[in-house]
């Protein structure tokens, strides 16, 4: 993958530079329009960042610096917040999701790529056919049966529907078809059990699918926010995005507090996506490709 | 088939049976969860629209075709779907071309390709509901940062003498008639960077050899855009468009947090599907009428689907 990408950028390379067809003024238009580009993809974060710095006051005046940067706005929201609790709440979801997510759509996956039984291509449609019933035709039933069954407001009815997604199944389905048969017979033969054929020789395998899927289950659970409203009643069952939904909704016009909020929700994530950008943009490409 | 070793076949169950036993094991969980979780309520879905609500099953009363009837009367509903639609008419063809746009210019580049394509990217990840309340305090009416500009703006073509430059400042959110449009711009940015990261590893994937081939024979490069990009890009196309207007006819999030103390406003003109069946559902409680909602919803989404891919693939041959 690297290296192929490696190997079409320097073929990219050097038909810029040997095509007289190509001239550098184009790559000049290219690096204006991708600036300004740039800026408006990043002038909304940094309005957040600079407003969040502004007291009470001066966040409805013309000036576009604050005249003292203060962190009073972030104070006040993490104390008379319970952000602390949402954020752990956040986390909490996110965490045991993606780690069921990883393991069970693994398992299904793996089951459907390489294990032979009747009934395989049943089971598989039918797990595929629940990717086109929008989450919006599900919410209501789920919301019936979690109030028949005690569920609302706890972090099993937080984290029940994202636990096993039909996408990911398909996603390492196809990673697990791509691996020789090989391997598995010669597993086999050397008295494998089927659960370590799935552990130790295809799991490994497979590190760039589980990566991909990881991050995005983990990125989804942390953004949801139709599912968790519904479920989340008391204040402390808030999730981040429903929490600074409903506090920003009180707030009225403390957009001073609003914005620090609103960092205090897109930071985090901002720094998980610089460290890990590589990855998760190659994630993103791979279930592209492969979804 | 894989070959048995002699010695095996003395166990009383045969490799195969002994494998599709496993298989059936790891399944067990899983499928109990697609049973429960997806299957049933999906079907429950349809079985709740064909009733009035009560929390008690006993008294739920039937009522058929009803809920059916009353939504297709009904003007919210209508204003919703036409709103739902005109997101999609809106976001789909732009994030589409302006993400194609940008892959290629980024093509076109060799250093800061990997930072560019993060910065375009970083808005997909980040919460759409932290994301709207930004947005929201942009578009504000009397504080928001494009009002000041505009008004600078003013200020500067007038100073300059050239007054007939000037733009007058807009009520964006609290305007009937540029509400949407305001909302569509949200949804666009936020949602370029995936267009702009598939396209590029799309246009990655075409060999260069076609391109020099081509231009061997004296391709110009809209003909090479024509006539290589374009059809061996079709497929990231089709997936691109897909994803992008059924995501267009779920929005939920950004129309929820922009507009917060008058959701769907101005005059129900930002109000989306989604939207209008959680109002139906969990502000009124009518949650037979809001499940003929999503069940609309639902076949929309599916017929739409089936369209662009038939549509699409029919494209695909050349």
């Amino acid at each position: 993958m690297l290296g192929e990408s490696r190997r079409l950028r320097r073929g990219l390379d050097e038909s810029v530079r040997t095509s007289g067809r190509r001239p550098t003024g184009w790559a000049i238009l290219a690096y204006v329009l991708l600036t300004l580009g740039a800026v408006i993809m990043v002038f909304p974060f940094a309005w957040m960042v600079v407003s969040s710095f502004k007291d009470a006051r001066e966040v409805l005046s013309p000036a576009i610096l604050p005249s003292q940067w203060t962190f009073a706005n972030y104070v006040e929201v993490l104390t008379r917040t319970a952000f602390p609790r949402w954020f752990m709440n956040s986390m909490i979801v996110a965490v045991l999701n993606t780690a069921s997510v990883l393991f069970f759509c693994a398992l299904v996956g793996y089951v459907l790529a390489r294990m032979r039984f009747p009934g395989k291509q049943v089971i598989f449609i039918a797990i595929l056919s629940t990717l086109m019933v929008p989450t919006e035709m599900l919410v209501i039933p789920w919301f019936v049966m979690s109030a028949q069954f005690g569920w609302i407001d706890t972090y099993w009815g937080l984290l029940f529907p994202g636990l096993i997604p039909g996408f990911g199944v398909f996603l390492m389905r196809q990673f697990f078809q791509t691996l020789p048969r090989d391997l598995f017979d010669a597993g086999r033969i050397d008295g494998v059990s089927e659960f370590g054929l799935f552990l130790r020789i295809g799991l490994p395998l497979v590190g760039p699918g589980l990566a991909a899927l990881g991050i995005f289950a983990f990125i989804g659970n942390w953004n949801a926010f139709l599912w968790p409203l519904i479920v989340a009643q008391s204040a402390s069952m808030r999730t981040v995005p429903v929490g600074i939904a409903l506090f920003s909704g009180e707030a009225g016009s403390a957009w001073h507090l609003i914005m620090a909020t609103s960092a205090l929700a897109i930071i985090p994530v901002l720094i998980v996506f610089i460290i890990f950008q590589r990855q998760i943009i190659e994630g993103v490409v791979l279930t592209g490709v492969k979804g | 088939m894989i070959r048995e070793p002699r010695a095996k076949r003395s166990s009383r169950l045969s490799l195969t049976q002994r494998e599709a036993i496993y298989a059936y094991v790891f399944l067990l969980v899983p499928l109990v969860f697609f049973a429960t979780i997806r299957f049933y309520p999906a079907l429950q879905s349809f079985r709740l629209s064909l009733f009035t609500w009560h929390v008690d099953p006993a008294r739920r009363v039937f009522v058929g075709a009803q809920y059916y009837q009353e939504l297709l009367a009904n003007p919210v509903f209508h204003q919703a779907l036409k709103n739902t639609l005109l997101y999609a008419a809106i976001t789909v063809p732009v994030s589409i071309g302006l993400g194609l746009g940008i892959a290629i210019l980024l093509q076109a580049i060799t250093i800061g390709r990997g930072w560019y394509r993060a910065i375009y990217f970083a808005p997909y990840i980040t919460p759409a509901v932290a994301i709207a309340w930004v947005w929201g305090w942009m578009y504000n009416v009397n504080f928001g940062i494009f009002n000041r500009i505009i008004i600078e703006w003013w200020d500067f073509v007038e100073g300059i003498g050239l007054p007939w430059l000037a733009i007058d400042p807009q009520r964006f959110l609290r305007d009937p008639e540029v509400a949407l449009p305001a909302v569509a711009v949200v949804i666009i940015w936020q949602q370029l960077g995936f267009q702009v990261v598939i396209f590029l590893a799309g246009l990655q994937g075409i060999p260069r050899v076609f391109y020099e081939a081509a231009r061997i024979d004296g391709a110009n490069p809209w003909q090479l855009f024509r006539h290589i990009t374009f059809p061996l890009l079709n497929p990231v196309l089709v997936f691109a468009i897909v994803i992008t207007t059924i995501n267009a006819l779920q929005l939920f999030d950004q129309i929820v947090n922009i507009n917060f103390t008058d959701q769907g406003g101005p005059l129900g003109r930002t109000l989306s599907i989604a939207l209008y069946m959680y109002q139906e559902a969990f502000s009124r409680a009518r949650l037979g009428y809001a499940a003929a909602v999503t069940v609309v919803l639902f076949l929309i989404i599916l017929v739409i689907t089936l369209i662009q891919l038939r549509v699409t693939q029919r494209r695909v041959e050349y």
